[in-house]
This record gives structure tokens, sequence and C-alpha cells, in this order.
């Protein structure tokens, strides 16, 4: 692994504002470093802040306090102006192919859009053609011609893989690249995301709230909850012996298929409101290990990736 | 196979239905059997457009205008595909009753729960203001509200996806089916408030003695709550068996390679089910 991160976050706040009420702080200080060749999973459930991170890395949502670097240079956010030619280099893949792609513009030009992009920065090589990408992602090169109705979910999310890919991104963001797919094809997309990211050399940032499958293609995990990393190691490591209590309650509370008629274990409780996090520790309302104190002080991420006063030194 | 015959609630046999559309009849489901036992969730898992869905909506009676059955759905003695709308209207929500997907599209954001709940029982069971609203909050507390009274006067936007979809099985159970159909009622939440859901789901259908008809593409799932498992594809069940068998010992190769496509399967990479469904 190589000393220098390629992606940096570092303390980093984002806060929406709302009308008439204190803002929310979607993402409550989070430090997080993927480096070149390394797949990283964040995971965590609806409104812990995973995409308004994903956002924040590409540009998207400004950050209200702390620094986002991509290779040693600042990410600023995105204003009207095009994107800064540097910042090209991360390309995300989003939720919905249904949304992500245009409905009138054919495959092949949508990709060309990305081989453009790689080209301004003269990184684009002459074998850089819409049919080269869509074969890279399992696509006949004759999709070029078609437009992405005729597509099923699976193939579109290609098409947008193979979209992010044509741009030569040195670090693509998938932010719940799979959720929207078939059981069956989500393992196949994103193993595919890791492969075609680490064959260019690429790192991934790859969100899901689906443990299993970032299980099966991240180096390491980061656990999110109400906007702060709880727990963050590799991936076997996070996975055979979760130490936060949250961990363990999301991987306990997966159901296997495994014909058992086990029933999977309960969280009690809902997210708090991001809004109106709770003192202390923000997970000791509904943690089963809750101790004095835990309503108090708020817990920090150590150096061996965790964030709960069950740990401290 | 199924339980002796006569014990079943509802008996789904010989299926079909046929879309009409410009380019002329499709047959999208050929033939499909399926038995209910009170007490018992039976499982219905495929892929997307394996005819699951299509064969919880047409027990319900609602297939798109135009479509075309055959066959026969028997509840008790009656046969639904042959009643009238009208008297399918008094089966459906009353003994036989369904949760779907989403519980932010199926509850009416501009009704207060205790609207939505009484609307119900007052309809069918005949209820008065009052017996109704007592009745409203037992279902709350049933499904575990907390503060089931303070809850009848709140809207659906001012709870959880979880606190939204256990209410939509309280509307569900209002007027204690004999059969609930759940088409993906987990599929929408997150993991954690799904076991929740689940363990509910499993709750209510021991204790009330409730058939279930458990649609999901999740093998997860329907490994944690079905008893039995029926696996669909291209309009057909292909595997019908006890849950265990079907997960661990598959008969048909179809189930296992959607065993062999989930993260963590035995293969340890997961690969895909072969072909698309057209």
């Amino acid at each position: 692994m190589t000393p220098q991160p390629l992606l940096s976050v570092t303390d980093l706040v984002v806060q929406y504002r709302r009308p008439g009420a204190p803002p929310t702080r979607a993402v409550a200080g989070v430090s997080l470093d993927v480096h070149p060749g390394e797949v990283v999973g964040l995971v965590g459930e609806s409104g812990c802040g995973k995409s308004t991170l994903a956002r924040a890395v590409c540009g998207l949502t400004p950050a209200a306090a702390g620094g986002i670097t991509f290779d040693g240079a600042r990410v600023e956010p995105l204003r009207v102006r095009r994107r800064d030619p540097n910042l090209t280099r991360i390309q995300m893949v989003f939720q919905d192919p249904y949304g992500s792609l245009n409905p009138r513009r054919r495959v092949g030009a949508q990709i060309a859009d990305g081989i453009r992009t790689a080209a301004q920065r003269g990184e684009a090589t002459a074998d850089d053609r819409a049919e080269h990408f869509l074969t890279q992602v399992g696509l006949p090169a004759t999709a070029a011609e078609r437009y992405p109705h005729e597509f099923s979910g699976g193939q579109r999310q290609r098409i947008a893989i193979a979209r992010a890919l044509a741009a030569r991104p040195r670090l693509l963001v998938g932010d719940e690249p799979i959720s929207a797919l078939d059981a069956s094809t989500q393992s196949q997309v994103a193993t595919l995301m890791r492969a075609l990211a680490l064959e260019s050399g690429a790192g991934l940032l790859f969100i899901s709230h689906d443990l299993s499958v970032v299980r099966l293609i991240a180096d390491r995990i980061a656990v999110m909850y109400l906007g702060r990393i709880v727990e963050t190691g590799r991936t076997a490591e996070v996975w055979d012996n979760p130490r936060h209590p949250y961990t363990q309650a999301l991987l306990a509370a997966i159901p296997r298929p495994d014909g058992a008629g086990r029933l999977p274990a309960e969280l009690p409780g809902d997210v708090p409101d991001p809004a109106a996090p709770p003192s202390g520790c923000r997970f000791h309302p509904r943690c089963p290990r809750a101790f004095d104190g835990c309503d108090r002080e708020e817990p920090q991420l150590t150096a061996d990736g965790v964030a709960c006063r069950l740990y401290a030194a | 196979m199924n339980a002796v015959d006569t014990d079943n609630v509802l008996t789904i046999r010989d299926l079909t239905v046929d879309l009409s559309s410009a380019a002329g009849r499709t047959r999208i489901l050929h033939g499909v059997d399926i038995a209910l036992q009170p007490g018992r969730i039976h499982g219905l898992a495929g892929e997307s457009g394996s005819g699951k869905t299509m064969t919880g909506l047409a027990a319900l009676g609602l297939l798109p205008h135009g479509a075309r059955t055959g066959g026969e759905i028997r509840l008790g003695d009656t046969d639904l595909l042959a009643l009238t709308p009208r008297r399918l209207n008094a089966v459906r929500g009353h003994e036989l009753s369904m949760v779907f997907q989403d519980p932010s599209s199926s509850l009416h954001p501009m009704l207060s729960i205790g609207h939505q709940l009484t609307d119900h029982l007052r309809h069918h069971l005949r209820l008065d203001r009052r017996a109704a609203r007592v009745r409203a909050a037992d279902l709350l507390a049933q499904v575990r509200i907390p503060n089931p009274q303070e809850a009848l006067g709140r809207y659906p936007h001012q709870f959880s996806g979880g606190m939204r979809q256990r209410i939509a099985i309280a509307i569900a159970l209002a007027c204690e089916p004999k059969v609930l159909i759940a088409d993906e009622p987990t599929t929408a939440l997150d993991v954690t408030v799904q076991a929740g859901v689940l363990r509910l789901l499993r709750r209510l259908c021991d204790d009330l003695d409730l058939a279930v008809l458990l649609v999901t593409h999740d093998l997860g799932v329907m490994s944690a709550i079905a008893d039995e498992v029926s696996v669909m594809r291209e309009g057909r069940v292909v595997e019908t068996g006890a849950r265990a068998q079907v997960l661990t010992d598959p008969q048909h190769a179809y189930t296992r390679t959607l065993l062999d496509a989930l993260p963590g399967a035995s293969t340890g990479t997961g690969s895909q089910a072969t072909g698309s469904t057209p």
C-alpha cells in the first residue's frame, strides 16, 4: 500500500440547511482514506450520511468544515462552472440506472462523453472507443447504437459503469450502484466494478447498505451511523469479529439463506433525527451494551478503528 | 408435497394469466399451483419478471385491465376467479388481505392513521365509531406501535419506514383475514428494521393462525420465516418444498443457480443466474 492516499477525507462536516430549523449535520466529522488500487466499502442504513459523503467527495455538495483532498489537491465544490479537469478523474456511478442515463441519446454517444472528458486531460488512447468499454463491462459492441430503454436494469448499470470508466478515472465512487438490481445480478455487477477499477489502477469507494455484497468486494469496510464512522477495518476482520455494538447488530440482522428458519436479530428503536442527534455516543439510546457515561462522552474513532467506550484504552 | 388438501385455506390450481397488449395476447402465468395452510408462511421466490407478483395480484383480483385468467383460486368453497367484482370486494380486505412493498405509497398521506384504520373496520365489520377506535388502538398495539392511542391521531409522514410498514400490516389485519398476501414487505426497509418486521409477521402468523403468501426475491428473508417455498421462473413454479429442503438441497437446477448467485454462496464469488428473464 502506498503511503500517499489517493483520496483523503479529514474531519468532514456536511450540513443541510432547512428553513426555520437548525442545520442538519448529515456528515458529522468523518475521516476516511482510499488508496490507489484499494476498494473501500462504506456501509450504513438509510439516513446515516453515506450518500452525502459520496456527493461531497465528488464535489456535488459543499463541506461545512474539514477537507477533502484528491491526489494532493483540494476538492472544491462544483459551481455553475465546468468541473475542474483534474477532478474529472473522480467518476461516480449512481444508484438508479434509469435516472442516470439520458433516455434520448444513444448509449455510444453517452460513453463518448466520458472518452471526451479523458481526452481533455490528454489521457484518452487511440483504442478508446465506446465499443471497447462496452465489451469491458460484458455488453456487445452493438449496444452503442441502441438506446437505454432497450436494456434491463443490470445492463443499464453496466452502461453507466462503462461511461464512468471511459473518463479514465483514478477514483470510482459507487453510490448504492447495485441496490436497484435483481438479487441474482447484484454480486456480479459489484465484482465487475471491483475488477475494472483495480485493472485500471483506480481506487473504488463503494457505498451500500448491503453488508453481504460489500464483504464480497471490499478490502476495507467503514461502518457509518448517524453521520459518523463507528468502525473501520479489514473486511474479513470486521465481518468475522465486529467490535462496535452497531456493527454487531447490523451483521446479526442479515437473514442467511441457510434454510434453518432462524429469525434475524432485531435492533430495537429507530435511527434518531440527524438534526437532533443524541448526546454522547450517537448509538447509546439503541445500544444493548451501553453503560454509565455513554450518554455523556462521545467516543472518538481509535487508531485500531472503533469508536466505542467499551474499547477505550 | 402439500399437506392434506382439505387443510388448505387458499388453493391456487392451474392458474393461467394472459395479458393483452398492442402486440396481442401474452401468457405470463402458465399453470401455477400453490396451496396455503393456516398458521403457515408460503414463500414465493423468483427474479423480477418471473410472475411471482402476478400470482399474488391474481389471488387478490387486482390484475391489470384486460387480463384473462384460467384455472381456479379457491378460498374455502369460493372460487375467487368466478366472483363478480362486487362480491370480490366483500372478500378482499376482509377474508383476504394484502401488504405491499412500499408503505409510503400504500398509506394515504393526508389521512390520519386512525382514519385509515377505522374506515376499514367500519366498512367491513360495520363497527360504530367508538368500537372501531378501540379496535384500531388494539391493532396498533399488536404490531408494536408505541403509544397506540396517540398514534391514531398522527399521519404517515410522522412515522419511520419500518413503523409505516407495521401500520400497513395492522390495516391488513383489521378484519381478521384468513389469508395475507405480502408482496416484498421488507424490501424497502433497512436490514435492522427488516428483522423486526419479519419477527412480527412470523408471530402474527402463529398467533392468529393466518395463512401467508410471502412474495420475495430475497432468499435470506425466505429462509428466516417461510415454512414452504415455491420458486418461480418464467411464469411457472419450478420447485415447491419445505424451506430447509429447497434452500439446502434444491431439486431444480434454477433454484441452485439462484442460491449460487448470492454473495457468500458456497463458491464464495457469486455468479449470475443463467439467462435473462424475457
